[in-house]
């Protein structure tokens, strides 16, 4: 493990780090020094971090190491850094979901999510940026500015989680945490050449995550390395008696698939419809080049056909906004956040309303608007009712599929980054980032996005997708480690490597 | 506080000429359960505001609710004494409101899947004719998170607009509720007040039999919400009004009556009823409007995806069904039938909210008779005068079954025990401790007794000598001249039987 010290310890991945600070070679306070100062560094062009909790982090990284060097039994991932997506409650941290309406609210308690990482003695660096409740692809519907892209700073990082992918791309931090509703953890890390896991619904707590679409919404792991996102995921997963979502059951062994690496006889189904039309050309050539990857690899690759997802993305925008638009209700101005036009003669309702109206962003109010109507009596049946039988059927073509196939892959997003503003007008063309990536949401079966390559057209990152049954994230890892060993043994590295410097 | 114009109405027998009434209950409870619907937050009643919290109730963001298996238990318990049908898988659904005092903005409660449906509860009432038995359909059961609790300040309506300011306490945010909705009760007339009275009278003994809930209603842990609408008979429904939170047994049966009365007076002025809630006000007896409802509020209910669906076993259905307790109405006919009193008379004890009471003491050891007279007479008598609940005075089963027993062996006379009673009403202590105190003393001797016979006797010669003459009805004047004379405290009957041997006449 010698060429740590002498290399830029903000590189190393998160497996690395742990190794090298269990063999006593850094400490957890050196591996957080460095990062706090990449952030002080880079973060100013970049903007992945609302909030860096840097007293904290150093003080958590000195007890980790004081335990270590007292002989304490450390976890695997121990004194490794980690980057929170600010959706995340975390005690006495502020917590906005890069909203307006919860500037200056200090949770009283920690998520599930947290207090599995406090467990896991890693150390949580600050809040990364998103999109205002997680409702965006490019992070430009954060109140507090967007984030750019490492690649390209004139680019997005993907959305909701952009900040969470952008602080690995940038090497502020090893590890990070997202949320996926609809792709918020597979877009970002598609565009920004890292991996990011949207685990099996109920397979991560929901406890502390504020909710976006509470039947869509899960936590999964963010990273550069497949095995680093395998480690992340294995400390956060698990039953939790405090979400009743939460499956009890034990969680999928994720890191010695991660290890194994092997898709020999593996049987992986190309989605039909999705690819060809509207998909960049870089991006299908890319993909492309992958499947021939896990071909020589071993795996048999068939074309299997899912019907039904071409009526996701509409059932998506039906299903989502309704729940959120209930979700978001308690954002009132009465108990916590943002309070306007609270002047003496104001009504309850007065201050309710100027509140929504001064806290929520335009994207955020367009979603509760088109929430509200559709769980409108009269319109319930043919909106929302009609959504919830999609995703049965969504559901079914998954199970039909499986029934063929180990996995099905797929381009994570039709195009690399696109340019900041580029879609800020046209919400239908942002809607479409994540055609993709949404049918696993509605089915609550779990996928990957690992990084293929750069697109021979811009020269930007392109993720790949897998998907998987309920409970078969381990296949996810299988399947993302071999092809990811692949690529790095042809490429040298890994992909992040390649990132320009800021 | 309620509006300054008079609301007119007709008289009750006339309003109950021209229309049928037609009734339906909603009853919330609060569950008795040790901990909130959603969260582990303890339930009890007056603690300090907003110390039974936490993030789930508070609805803080990241929160979640888990549901509380025994509010579940108790609904199904509940439904299955209520005769009702029990769902094998249902959900919870959200409704969506903005209010203060809901943390959430949105209410978790049970929309178009309730766990328990399709049961009834057969009540009676006291008619001319002697009791009739009702039998009120119930439409379902289902469960609930109770609101916080909204306290305003200034302004004179007590309600939130004029106020200026309000408070709200969360501790009551959570509290597990159970709603009880009736089908539409048809065809009561003009016992329709007291019908509505006597099923929210079962339904709360029943919950206490269950042990599903001790239902204080003083503490607004039941409250209904009671509809009433109007029709010439024959004729199709009308337009109700959904008189809400009223919260005693009383004010239930009197808001109906309220209602029937001036709804009549609105029809046969030509006019519509407008479809409203409205207020009960304790003090007048009176409703008056509330927010309007001829533009329903749309809820936006949906299934509430924090929560899985509650899927209660076929096999834990029927264990939960095979540990009822024995039923009120079953309860009471075994216990009419084993005091061997009549159906009248049973009523009369559940009416005077007596029947506990007089079960206790009989338990205690005293003769039926004896225990139904003290509780429904002198007890009833004083709690009515007080303003209390007959449970609430401070006499208790064992102080009856003491007085009985003193009265039994000659130590107290019937008007003694009064005084008895009184002492202890007034915390004068127990029984034994008030009749020392009093010196509340039988005069049993016969030379004392003698002695005040002989005077009364010589007080009133005509008197004396007209029972001589035969007319026994006379002695009466003596005997009570003697108890006078004695203060009370001799046994009249003894008196008397002691007069007439010293006349030689016979009864």
């Amino acid at each position: 493990m010698a060429p740590v010290m002498d290399s830029d310890l903000v590189r190393q991945s998160a497996a690395t780090l742990a190794a090298a600070m269990q063999a006593g070679e850094v400490t957890s306070v050196q591996v957080t020094e460095a990062c706090l100062a990449r952030i002080d560094t880079v973060d100013d062009k970049v903007h992945a971090f609302l909030h860096i909790d840097r007293e904290a982090a150093l003080a958590t990284a000195a007890d980790i190491d004081r335990r270590r060097a007292a002989g304490a039994d450390l976890g695997p991932l121990a004194g490794v850094p980690l980057a929170l997506k600010d959706v995340f409650t975390m005690r006495g941290v502020p917590t906005t979901c890069g909203s307006r309406i919860l500037e200056g609210w200090l949770p009283p308690y920690d998520s599930t999510v947290v207090e599995r990482l406090r467990k896991a003695d890693v150390v949580i660096l600050g809040k990364t940026n998103m999109d205002e409740f997680a409702m965006g692809s490019s992070t430009e519907h954060s109140a507090y500015g967007p984030t750019r892209n490492p690649w390209d700073l004139d680019r997005i990082p993907g959305g909701s989680g952009g900040g969470s992918s952008a602080s690995l791309a940038a090497f502020e931090a090893p590890l990070a945490m997202g949320t996926d509703t609809g792709g918020s953890i597979r877009q970002p890390a598609a565009v920004t050449g890292t991996v990011g896991v949207k685990p099996t619904y109920g397979g991560v707590s929901r406890y502390g995550l504020v909710a976006l679409a509470s039947s869509l919404d899960q936590a999964g792991p963010c990273a550069r390395t497949v095995l680093d996102a395998a480690l992340l995921h294995q400390a956060i997963a698990g039953h939790d008696p405090r979400d009743s979502t939460s499956i009890d059951a034990p969680v999928p062994d994720v890191v010695a698939a991660a290890r194994a690496g092997d898709v020999r006889g593996m049987r992986i189904g190309l989605v039909r419809e999705l690819g060809g039309e509207g998909y960049q050309q870089g991006v299908r050539q890319r993909f492309d080049e992958a499947v021939s990857v896990l071909t020589d690899l071993g795996a048999e690759v068939v074309e299997v056909s899912c019907p039904h997802f071409e009526y996701a993305l509409g059932a998506y925008y039906l299903i989502l906004p309704a729940e959120a638009s209930s979700n978001l209700a308690r954002f009132d101005g009465m108990r916590y956040g943002l309070r306007a036009g609270d002047h003496e003669d104001a009504s309850v309702e007065e201050v309710m309303s100027r509140t929504r109206e001064a806290g929520f962003g335009a994207e955020v109010k367009r979603r509760i608007m088109l929430g509200t109507y559709s769980l409108s009596s009269g319109y319930y049946d043919a909106y929302y009712g009609q959504a919830q039988k999609v995703r049965t059927l969504i559901a079914r073509d998954f199970t039909a599929a499986f029934e063929q196939v180990d996995v099905l892959i797929s381009p994570t997003t039709p195009t690399t980054a696109f340019k900041l503003g580029e879609k800020l007008d046209d919400p239908l063309a942002m809607y479409l980032n994540d055609i993709a990536t949404i049918p696993v949401n509605l089915a609550g079966n779990c996928a990957m996005s690992v990084p293929v390559g750069l697109s021979p057209d811009d020269g930007l990152p392109v993720g790949l997708q897998i998907m998987a049954p309920a409970l078969g994230d381990d296949r996810l890892y299988r399947v993302g480690s071999a092809l990811e060993s692949a690529l790095v043994d042809r490429w040298g590295h890994i992909l992040s490597e390649e990132v320009p410097s800021l | 506080m309620s509006g300054s114009q008079t609301i007119s109405r007709i008289p009750f027998e006339q309003a109950l000429d021209a229309f049928e009434p037609v009734l339906g209950l909603e009853t919330h409870v609060e569950l008795g359960t040790a901990s909130k619907m959603f969260c582990g937050c303890p339930t009890e009643f007056g603690g300090a505001p907003n110390t039974q919290v936490c993030p789930v109730c508070l609805g803080l963001p990241g929160s979640l609710p888990v549901v509380n298996a025994m509010a579940v238990e108790s609904t199904i318990r509940m439904g299955l004494a209520l005769h009702c049908d029990i769902a094998s898988w249902c959900r919870f659904a959200r409704k969506n409101y903005f209010y203060p005092d809901m943390p959430k903005d949105y209410q978790i409660s049970q929309y178009d899947e309730p766990l328990c449906f399709d049961g009834y509860l057969d009540v009676v009432v006291a008619t001319d004719d002697g009791p009739r038995e009702f039998r009120v359909e119930i439409e379902r059961v289902h469960m609930e998170e109770d609101t916080g609790k909204l306290t305003h300040t200034g302004g004179d309506t007590g309600r939130i607009h004029g106020a200026d300011y309000s408070l709200v306490d969360y501790n009551r945010a959570g509290i597990p509720l159970i709603e009880i909705v009736t089908k539409p009760i048809v065809g009561a007339g003009a016992l329709a007040p007291m019908v509505a009275r006597a099923y929210v009278t079962e339904l709360r003994d029943l919950m206490r039999s269950l042990g599903v809930s001790d239902v204080r209603m003083d503490q607004g842990s039941l409250r209904c919400d009671v509809n009433v609408s109007l029709a010439p008979a024959g004729e199709p429904w009308g337009t109700r009004s959904e008189t809400k939170n009223v919260n005693s047994l009383r004010s239930v049966e009197r808001a109906v009556r309220f209602e029937i009365e001036r709804q009549a007076a609105v029809l046969s002025g030509g006019e519509r009823v407008v479809q409203e809630t409205r207020h009960f006000h304790e003090d007048t007896g009176e409703t008056t409007p509330g927010r309007s409802k001829e533009h329903a509020e749309d809820y936006r209910y949906f299934p509430e995806p924090d929560l899985v669906p509650v899927a209660p076993s076929e096999a834990w259905i029927e264990e939960l069904r095979a540990t009822l307790p024995e039923v009120p109405s079953a309860r009471r006919a075994r216990l009419r039938d084993e005091w061997g009193i009549s159906d009248l008379e049973m009523q009369t004890l559940v009416n005077a909210e007596a029947l506990e009471l007089v079960a206790a003491t009989i338990n205690a050891g005293v003769d039926q008779g004896a225990a139904r007279k003290w509780w429904t007479g002198e007890f009833t008598r004083i709690a009515n005068e007080q303003g209390v609940a007959l449970e609430d005075l401070a006499v208790t089963p064992a102080h009856i079954a003491r007085v009985e027993a003193l009265i039994a062996d000659g130590s107290l006379t019937d008007k003694l025990a009064r005084s008895v009673f009184e002492g202890v009403l007034a915390g004068e202590g127990d029984v034994d401790e008030v009749i020392s105190a009093r010196g509340l003393v039988v005069v049993g001797d016969d030379s004392t007794l003698m002695a005040a016979i002989e005077q009364a006797l010589a007080d009133q010669p005509d008197v004396a000598e007209k029972i001589r003459g035969g007319k026994v009805q006379a002695a009466g004047a003596i005997v009570g001249a003697v108890m006078k004379a004695t203060k009370g405290q001799a046994d009249a009957a003894k008196v008397r039987t002691l007069l007439l041997a010293h006349l030689g006449v016979e009864e």
